[in-house]
């Protein structure tokens, strides 16, 4: 492992101005769980490692009313430890729960998983589903991106030199909605995702027809993908078999994964199409109460 | 001649379950492990690894490494001095020295990728790292060869530079095929000509890895007086040290094995493979004991797995329900060396069944992947799933009951192995009839939930188990409690069950032992804890030094009392003569006038070891739409013998189940088109969790060894073979379809359902 400076800032301007000094050698640590790996296998060699544990706007959870603002920071154990936001937002807890385990859950968390970028990030799809914003500041002023278009490929974000997330902003999810997430591993913990999906549901008033959807997918593509036209395709639609197939079909059509250790195009693609289907019918479920 | 035991049933210690000696170290953290150590002046090594799984060195150029600050050697195979061409006992398998010595350090070839070009010693781990980087390599890349079917193929590329082939006793040059061998009886064509229903199948597996916690690691000093001393995690020391002895050229008498605390083995740490470079590190850093340590991706790598490799089985059988012949091709990948388990897979592949006829035809085949080594049962499993594969096909076809077939065709006391050898007392029809009326097997497989779909598997397997050399020393201390030294490393809490089988011999609670396991210049040799012989054999040793002691208490009596020897009984714990009587404990303070402390030591080399058989039954449940496949229920029967401490015997059995299951299901060493291991981590190198398995029953049924005074058998090693096909056969029940190729995952499954 290539030596580097180890850094503790306690404000965002100081952590910027390392990220700036060292450019591309130096990266910002949150729980450290990818970074350390990462660093260890020289797959980056670094010459700074900003921690940002000690930056209180990194490192604060809260429900406002309006939304969910998540520091770049937050380990998921508070995210999902907390019972507002279990109660809320179960489609991010679904994620958040399932990264690693205990010890890894107590460190890592979705701000981390999202600049990690990794095509099988459990955190992502479900706050893509819940239409999530990165808010990324720089010295010469603050941004929000898109979660979905946060990652432009594997292990590669939007941010550049000098960025540097801050949190992630959830809005309030609407009424009628539900959210849900899963992902296919052959075990049943610390398993890394075959594929995964996520899904976002508003229903009408009567609970049998959607007025609108958010489909998002894991590990089928260089990045999560926002899988829009099946999502869309629900978009006026009773709640039945038929729509729901519909959409997962279309789900398997946005899949894009390749053969690798983990499974095949074929079977990646097959369950995209299944577990869109699970998921839509568990957001509903979750959406009805 | 072997002597034989009449079975006892009246225990007082063996059969019960005292806490081990070693268990409170081990759970607090106190244990000392190979990376624990530690020693003035220590200093670190690193190792350099080969990036590609075939290649030439033209050159390798160390002098940047050499010149960075804090480096004290750097190490090639120039280093090594020429090792003898000659092969060497490792416990369960052999190294050959000159082979093996370029196998820890390559020598102008790589076999694998990570197999070891180069090595560092520094002043801390990272500059060893950083260091071992700077060493400049120049390769002509080679094409890797990844399976046997590639190796085997005509004008394939040889990969070790003049292995010379013995083919059924020709010799053959420019060949991967390093052995082919047959054991062959009766007249096995004309068998199958005559049979009403003949089955053929070729089956496949990948490697798998044993994925033991704790990584290789060795610690070594060579000081100036020439004597070299060694910390390493193995699961013999002994074995380190002639390893190492006959890896750098010295005597055996030069080198000291200190034992440390093992983190799991599973057969995977009976070969040497730092050790050596440590050594010479040492002394070429003057002296500085030098430390080194795998991660988990070298283990992966370069440490070893058993091999994959395919399987060709052929059964035939009359209507009537009797086997009439077998006929097998036994294809292993030994790696990049010669040396699969192919030889024992052909002495258990057709061990559970009582044939009329049968041809065994094994080949090791060397692949670039890492050398091959032993992992529990070496080559069991594999043979164990292909005939247990076809024996089931068979029993659908003719629509046999599983269980009732196998003991109409089971092997029993005077049936002759495919290899020849006889057996003696063996429990695989009690183990069947144990089945048979188990619960399990009496219970319906319930119904699965909308979607999922269940199934049954059964299937049974064989190991020989060892024997061999182990040493026992027993001290008798002036409070009445006993110092015990023996040899043999403690995987599975054989302190205590080495300890137990003296304490029934001499009326002691096993509480009151202390057990060691000293340096290899402190206790006398014993072979490594591999073959499921230790309890066995260094319990044999036990008992042995345990009636010694006896002996020589005896006389100390008859000193005490001024009697005949003769005179003075011993039962119970409890010596007697003339009226009087006193108890061991409280003799062991009166000893001085009679010549002071009582001590007696005994060393065995057992020929035999008697034979172990498990039957296990897998229910599993498929999620038809996904193919992921949960093990909802689960029994392992097995002949213990008797089981000492049914507690340890029990943990075995569910352990080595856990890997039969991890084996069948998901694990694999998944190899991309460059001849890499592409899921070189825990993350993708899919072993089961404690999530991933069900409470694992266990059925032990106890047919005395006539081997052992109190009837012990090994059982650490055969319960990893059935399970392969039990999970495999239950998985094909669940689904309606044959599996031949394993892993069976989840892709696999819906490549079978769908045809996707």
């Amino acid at each position: 492992m290539h030596p580097f400076a180890y850094v503790a800032p306690g404000t965002i301007d100081e952590a910027v101005a390392v990220l700036n000094e060292h450019g591309d050698r130096a990266r910002p640590m949150a729980g450290g769980t990818d970074l350390i790996v990462k660093a260890r296998a020289n797959a980056w060699e670094l010459d700074a490692v900003v921690d940002i544990k000690n930056i209180p706007e990194l490192m604060s959870l809260s429900d406002n009313g309006d939304g969910l603002s998540i520091g770049a920071g937050v380990p998921c154990y508070q995210v999902y430890g907390n019972s507002d936001i279990a109660a809320g937002y179960p489609g991010i807890i679904d994620g958040a729960s399932i990264i690693g385990g205990i010890q890894i859950q107590s460190r890592a968390g979705l701000g981390g998983n999202l600049c990690n970028a990794a095509p099988s990030a459990d955190g992502i799809c479900p706050l893509i589903v819940h239409s999530a914003v990165a808010k990324i500041t720089n010295a010469s002023g603050t941004r929000e991106v898109a979660v979905e278009d946060f990652c432009t490929g594997p292990s590669q974000t939007v941010l550049n030199t000098g960025d540097l997330l801050v949190s992630i902003e959830v809005p309030k999810p609407a009424a009628n909605s539900g959210a849900a997430y899963t992902r296919f591993t052959p075990r049943n913990e610390m398993d890394i995702a075959v594929a995964g999906v996520g899904v976002m549901v508003v229903l009408d008033s009567s609970g049998q027809n959607f007025e609108s959807a958010r489909i998002a997918l894991s590990a089928v593509g260089p990045t999560p993908i926002l899988a829009s036209a099946a999502g869309d395709s629900l978009a006026g639609k009773p709640v039945n078999d038929e729509t729901i197939a519909a959409a997962a079909a279309l789900a398997r059509d946005a899949a894009s994964p390749i053969t690798d250790m983990r499974g095949t195009v074929e079977q990646r693609k097959q369950l995209v199409e299944v577990l869109t289907g699970r998921m839509i019918n568990k957001a509903v479920e979750r959406a009805r109460g | 001649m072997v002597a034989t035991y009449d079975a006892k049933t009246d225990y007082k210690v063996i059969g019960s379950t005292p806490i081990r000696h070693d268990g409170m170290d081990k759970v607090t953290g106190r244990a000392i492990f190979g990376a624990d150590v530690k020693a003035p002046g220590l200093i670190w090594g690193d190792l350099l690894r080969s990036p590609h799984a075939h290649a030439r060195i033209k050159s390798i150029d160390t002098s940047t490494a050499e010149a960075m600050d804090g480096v004290f050697a750097v190490l090639t195979h120039a280093d090594f001095p020429q090792a003898d061409d000659k092969s060497i006992d490792a416990g369960e398998g052999t190294v050959n020295l000159r082979r093996g010595q370029t196998n820890v350090m390559a020598d102008g070839k790589v076999h694998y990728k990570g197999h070891v070009v180069a090595a560092v010693a520094a002043t801390d781990r990272n500059t060893a790292r950083e260091a071992a980087r700077l060493i400049k390599v120049d390769y002509e890349v080679l094409p890797a060869i990844s399976d046997v079917d590639t190796a085997m193929a005509a004008g394939a590329p040889a990969i070790l530079d003049g292995l010379v082939g013995d083919h059924l006793g020709q010799k053959v040059e420019n060949t991967n095929v390093a052995r082919v061998f047959r054991h062959e009886f009766g007249d096995v064509d004309d068998a199958f000509a005559n049979s009403d229903l003949v089955i053929e199948r070729t089956v496949s597996m990948s490697m798998v890895h044993q994925g033991y916690i704790e990584p290789h690691n060795a610690t070594a000093i060579w000081a100036q007086d020439g004597n070299l001393t060694v910390w390493s995690s193995t699961q013999g020391s002994f074995g380190v040290r002639s390893q190492t002895a006959g890896l750098l050229h010295i005597p055996e008498s030069k080198i000291k094995v200190n034992y440390v605390e093992i983190g799991g083995g599973f057969g995977g740490k009976t070969v040497a493979y730092l050790a050596p470079v440590a050594a010479l590190l040492s002394r070429k850093s003057g002296g500085r004991p030098v430390k080194l340590v795998m991660d988990r991706q070298s283990v992966f790598e370069a440490s070893g797995p058993a091999p994959g490799g395919k399987i060709r089985m052929k059964i035939g059988v009359n209507k009537d329900g009797k086997i009439t012949a077998a006929d097998t091709d036994l294809i292993l990948e030994a790696g990049g060396y010669p040396g699969s388990a192919v030889g024992a897979a052909a002495t258990c592949v057709f061990a559970c069944y009582n044939l009329p006829s049968s041809r065994i035809t094994g080949y090791d085949v060397l692949v670039n992947k890492p050398k091959s080594a032993a992992y529990r049962a070496p080559g069991s499993p594999q043979a164990s799933f292909a005939i247990e594969t076809v024996i089931d096909e068979i029993c659908d076809a003719c629509g046999f009951d599983k269980i009732q077939f196998r003991l109409d065709n089971a092997a029993h006391e005077g049936t002759r192995r495919g290899d020849g050898v006889q057996f003696a007392r063996v429990g695989l029809e009690e183990c069947l009839t144990a089945a048979k009326e188990s619960d399990h097997w009496n219970s319906p497989l319930g119904d699965a939930p909308a979607g999922k779909s269940r199934g049954r598997g059964l299937a049974t397997a064989y190991w020989m188990n060892g024997g061999g050399k182990s040493t026992c020393d027993l001290m008798l201390q002036d409070d009445g409690t006993v110092m015990m030294n023996e040899g043999s490393a403690d995987i599975g809490g054989t302190r205590t069950s080495i300890a137990m089988q003296a304490a029934e011999v001499l009326g002691i609670p096993v509480e009151d032992f202390h057990p060691s396991i000293p340096d290899t210049d402190s206790i006398g040799f014993t072979g490594v804890t591999g073959g499921s012989r230790t309890t066995y054999t260094t319990g044999m040793a036990a008992y042995n030094a345990a009636h010694k002691l006896i002996t020589e208490l005896q006389h100390r009596v008859a000193d005490l009392w001024e009697t005949e020897v003769d005179n003075v009984s011993f039962a119970d714990g409890t010596f007697s003569a003339n009226g009087d009587s006193i108890g061991i404990q409280n003799l062991a303070g009166k000893l001085d006038p009679t010549g002071g402390p009582a001590t007696a030591t005994a060393s065995v080399n057992l020929a035999e070891a008697g034979n172990a058989y498990g039957v296990h039954i897998c229910d599993v449940e498929v999620d038809l739409a996904t193919g992921k496949t949960d093990v909802v229920r689960y029994t392992a029967i097995q002949d213990v013998g008797k089981a000492v401490h049914p507690q340890y015997a029990e943990g075995q059995i569910q352990g080595g189940a856990a890997q039969g299951i991890g084996w069948a299901l998901n694990e694999e060493y998944f190899i991309n088109s460059a001849g890499e291991m592409a899921n070189r981590s825990f993350l993708d190198y899919r072993m089961p969790t404690p999530l991933d398995l069900p409470m694992i029953d266990t059925i032990m049924v106890e047919v005395p060894n006539p081997l052992h005074p109190y009837g012990v058998r090994g059982v650490g090693e055969v319960p990893i073979c059935p399970p392969l096909s039990a999970a495999t056969q239950a998985v094909k029940n669940a689904v309606g379809k044959p599996f031949y190729e394993l892993p069976v995952k989840p892709g696999r499954i819906l490549e079978a359902q769908n045809g996707i």
